[in-house]
């Protein structure tokens, strides 16, 4: 199941770069597509952020994960470089669970 | 141009380090954390369907969210297909490199040659580098007892992040961004894990053709 969903995954993800390069571009030009496609990752990436931090199955909760989060905003405000950012938050989360 | 693409591919794969051991931590083999980087080669994506599975979704709940991110690269191809050569193999494995870094990279140039060397020199590099070090950070999570003590659970989260935060330059985004964040814990507990994310890219296409016309 996991290798029919991975490999489906990587095709849909080939099959939209090529059709970006192969269909006439008016398809693409599209104001409405122009105009949504760059709000997709957007609203994807902040509801990702948000759903993998403040739950637990189909629970909300509120734990170290928070505070980790917090320490990865504060590293992205300071242009930290991507490995850094997940690191420290990485890091919050295991020290915070020591104490 | 040559050591700018060296220089993103080594950026590249320092992060692609965090893949392999996202989704290794998330319960993938380290044959699929590879094929994923191998065949589907956009981070975003590739991040978002271990996320989903890591967070005990479906992993086809996974697949379609991996999908809806990858959408942007259809944009960069409309971009870039005036650039790069037309027709056969070289077109279709052309395909497979077009992704943020390479579009950022061949755009902008001043001649079409200089264009196609820039997209094929960071094209390369990226991808000999994102899979390097995705290899690296799966072999060496492998190695580790229990990736929850370490705070691994909580590397994904700050991955979205550091993805999400260049895009958030204007009102708008800001907003699209704190209102999708509050649509998908709203409907958290309702739904079956992975789902909030596909009613947010409902949404939010709903929002963008609406405002298109107005």
């Amino acid at each position: 199941m996991m290798w029919a969903g991975v490999l489906v995954a990587c095709a849909s993800c080939y099959a939209l770069k090529l059709a970006g390069l192969s269909l006439p571009a008016s398809v693409l030009q599209d104001p409405r597509v122009q105009r949504t496609v760059p709000l997709v990752p957007v609203a994807l990436l902040a509801a990702l952020v948000v759903t993998q931090t403040f739950s637990t199955g189909h629970h909300l909760v509120l734990d170290v994960r928070a505070a980790a989060l917090a320490v990865a905003i504060v590293a992205v405000l300071l242009r930290a470089p991507f490995l850094v950012v997940v690191a420290s938050a990485a890091a919050t989360a295991a020290l915070l669970r020591l104490l | 141009m040559i050591r700018d693409a060296l220089g993103i591919g080594i950026a590249t794969g320092a992060y692609a380090l965090s893949f392999g051991a996202i989704s290794t931590a998330a319960g993938l083999s380290l044959l699929q954390t590879c094929a994923l980087s191998v065949l589907m080669f956009t981070g975003a994506s590739q991040f978002a369907l271990v996320g989903v599975v890591g967070a005990s979704g479906s992993v086809w709940a996974g697949a379609a969210t991996a999908a809806l991110l990858g959408s942007r690269n259809a944009l960069y191809g409309v971009r870039l297909s005036s650039l790069l050569e037309r027709g056969g193999w070289r077109r279709a494995a052309a395909a497979h490199f077009v992704i943020d870094e390479t579009t950022a990279m061949a755009i902008a140039r001043d001649s079409v040659a200089e264009s196609r060397l820039a997209f094929w020199a960071t094209g390369l590099a990226v991808f000999t580098l994102w899979n390097l070090g995705t290899l690296i950070g799966a072999l060496a999570t492998h190695a580790l007892p229990d990736p929850k003590v370490l705070g691994f659970d909580a590397a994904p989260p700050a991955a979205f992040l550091a993805l999400l935060a260049p895009r958030l330059r204007a009102r708008e985004p800001m907003a699209i961004a704190l209102g999708a964040g509050v649509v998908a814990l709203v409907c958290l507990p309702f739904v079956p894990a992975g789902v909030p994310l596909l009613i947010v890219a409902v949404l939010v296409a709903i929002f963008g053709v609406l405002r298109s016309r107005g």
